[in-house]
């Protein structure tokens, strides 16, 4: 189901948690709304789901104005970060309750019910634990119970808030994986909230970052990775380098002197230049930039090196191949191979 | 020679008094709790009991088997569990309201919950028997009706669910501000109503904590003396309360009579009060609370 949230401001006690935000998801697209702590993604996801409601604004389901449902009209699935089981619920009694709970005239029998749920339970290959409870299962395991219980309503919207926030590494890349092998199996519109870019981009279809209650951009991975919105975007997505540049006869200049990057288009003054660590060459030459390693560091298959560019003392991070023999004080002259301007703050 | 065995029988680690532990002095305090346990609790209940049968099974029979004082023990039992019934309905609603709800006065509302256990008890007696008896300041609005509340067990009903309320809402708060909101909104997300919320996922998983509220209303009003003989009209038979007709039995200068009675309601309560922690040890191991 399609969503639309249409300039939607919700206010807690004077505080504007989300200001004056529209966002349309595609039916049967798996979003990011990724950001910070206080950015207001999760906000939004609960205005989607109704657990809470806007300040102003609308939200859409289609061409339905769901703004005016409660959450139990509105046939979601929300899965929390910390599950949120019943615990003293078998994991079938968790799986098959959104079923139980309805009204007798569209309540399915409850061989159905029992059908439909070890149906779920084997779709989240936890089929043989229908009889446990909750904590005796594992964290990766508990949110698969979750998501299964969310499913087992045939919600037309599924929203995850932080779903693998609280598992470690491992299963977290486990179920990142999965669910998106789930996802594209059962198309399910999903909307889920993470603060871990790595996860989002990795994720999604599309991902829509967010800042202090508003949105930065809206896109997919590649266009939001490759060419950032703002400066906040490029700097919250992947590694970021940031310098302090003039634009002078479309040249970018670091304290006064050229760095052999040319920026046509440009308008002349200063600006600041992203780029991204492993995004440069070494090149000789006068026209570079030139620095001294501050620190080196070993990050998987490279090697992370700070570089001070002498005069301001300005410092930025730049990948090198791990066996590069560059060491601490050695002398280093690069130049970005992908770079973007942003006016300066 | 064969002393080369390769692969040692699985040895089992003998069953030990002390696991090895870095938590410091079990010795210590496990002494002391349970020298403290002896001195405080277990001596006074042996010689209550050596008391009680000292002059043999058939004295003790017959004084446990007196009329008045099963009739006593039936009205201090009756009444107790009607109250502790009472107080875990309403002591639940009191702490969902203190817990779920931010209103103005609630902290003073939360401070004034632990009153009945600051008052001395005659106070709340002689207070509740001015307000309830027929010509009081409820009872006169309940005399038309032909109901009396002050000298019947309905008094006595009401001075033990004055007196065991904070032990309910005290137990269940915590429990209840552990029991996540998040929960609570799953169960809205997946369609459930508001009546579903409450009774198919908040109260069963309060369940341990509610039983815990209970026992412990319910024991406090079995024990309780000063304010349900101000309210309770103290008729034998009908409002006479088994702490009083010990109270009674021990001016008759008849030890072993009061020591008789002590012991019976000894027994009963310890009997129920095991079935109760029996129950919430079951839960707690399937629900896992508390861990």
């Amino acid at each position: 189901m399609e969503v639309r949230v249409s300039n939607v401001r919700k206010e807690f006690d004077g505080f504007a948690a989300l200001k004056d935000v529209s966002l349309d998801i595609r039916s049967g697209e798996l979003i990011a709304l990724l950001g910070p702590s206080g950015s207001g993604k999760t906000t939004l996801l609960r205005l989607i789901a109704g657990l809470e409601l806007p300040s102003q604004g609308k939200i859409f389901f289609g061409d339905m104005d769901a703004s005016e449902k409660t959450v139990q009209e509105r046939n979601i699935g929300f899965v929390f970060q910390h599950y949120a089981l019943f615990r003293h619920m078998t994991i079938l009694e968790n799986i098959s309750f959104g079923l139980k709970v309805r009204p007798r005239a569209t309540r399915p029998p409850a061989g159905e019910i029992r059908r439909r749920a070890m149906e779920l339970l084997d779709l989240v290959q936890l089929s043989g634990l229908e009889k446990r409870y909750p904590n005796q299962l594992s964290g990766g395991q508990r949110q698969r119970v979750a998501l299964a219980r969310a499913l087992a309503i045939e919600p037309g919207v599924l929203l995850l808030d932080e779903p693998f926030g609280a598992l470690d590494a491992q299963v977290r890349r486990e179920l990142r994986r999965w669910l998106r092998e789930m996802h594209d199996r059962t198309g399910h519109t999903t909307v889920f909230v993470t603060h871990d870019q790595e996860e989002a981009l990795e994720l999604s279809d599309r991902l829509c970052v967010m800042s202090q209650g508003a949105i930065e951009q809206v896109g997919t991975p590649d266009e939001v990775y490759d060419h950032p919105a703002s400066p906040f975007v490029f700097g919250f997505i992947g590694e970021s380098s940031e310098l302090p540049v003039t634009v002078e006869k479309g040249e970018l200049l670091l304290a006064g002197r050229p760095i052999g990057l040319a920026a046509p288009e440009a308008r002349p003054g200063p600006a600041r230049m992203y780029f991204r660590p492993h995004d440069v060459d070494l090149v000789e030459g006068d026209a570079t930039l030139a620095g001294v390693v501050h620190t080196s560091r070993r990050v998987g298959g490279t090697r992370r090196v700070e570089v001070d560019l002498g005069p301001a003392n300005h410092k930025v991070e730049i990948d090198l191949p791990f066996d590069h023999p560059a060491g601490e004080r050695s002398q280093l002259t690069f130049r970005p191979r992908r770079w973007q301007l942003f006016p300066s703050a | 020679m064969s002393t080369l065995t390769v692969t040692a029988p699985p040895r089992r680690t003998p069953w030990r008094l002390r696991q090895s532990s870095v938590i410091p002095g079990f010795g210590l305090t496990l002494g002391f709790t349970l020298t403290y346990f002896s001195l405080i609790i277990l001596v006074p209940l042996i010689f209550l009991v050596l008391r009680a049968t000292g002059q043999g099974p058939g004295v003790f029979w017959a004084a446990a088997t007196d009329p008045r004082v099963l009739g006593a023990l039936r009205v201090s039992f009756l009444t107790a569990l009607f109250a502790a019934v009472v107080n875990v309905i309403f002591g639940t609603l009191i702490a969902w309201v203190l817990v779920r709800y931010r209103f103005p006065g609630r902290r003073l509302l939360d401070a004034m919950v632990d009153l009945p256990f600051a008052l001395p008890t005659a106070v709340a007696g002689v207070a509740l028997t001015a307000i309830y008896a027929p010509n009081g300041f409820v009872g006169a609005l309940l005399t038309p009706f032909g109901i009396r509340i002050a000298y019947t067990p309905t008094g006595i009903i009401i001075a033990m669910i004055f007196i065991g309320l904070p032990f309910v809402v005290r137990t269940i708060q915590p429990i209840l501000e552990e029991v996540s909101r998040e929960v609570e909104e799953v169960s809205a997300t997946l369609g459930a109503n508001r009546f579903q919320t409450i009774t198919r996922v908040v109260l069963p998983s309060l369940t341990p904590a509610i039983l815990t509220g209970f026992a412990l209303a319910f024991a406090r009003a079995v024990g309780e003396y000063g304010s349900v003989i101000f309210i309770a009209g103290n008729i034998p038979f009908v409002s006479e309360i088994a702490p009083l007709l010990i109270v009674i039995r021990l001016e008759e200068f008849n030890y072993t009579g009061a020591a008789v009675i002590a012991t019976v309601m000894l027994l009963i309560s310890f009997a129920l009060l095991f079935a109760i922690n029996l129950i919430q040890a079951w839960s707690r191991a399937r629900y896992g609370y508390g861990n």
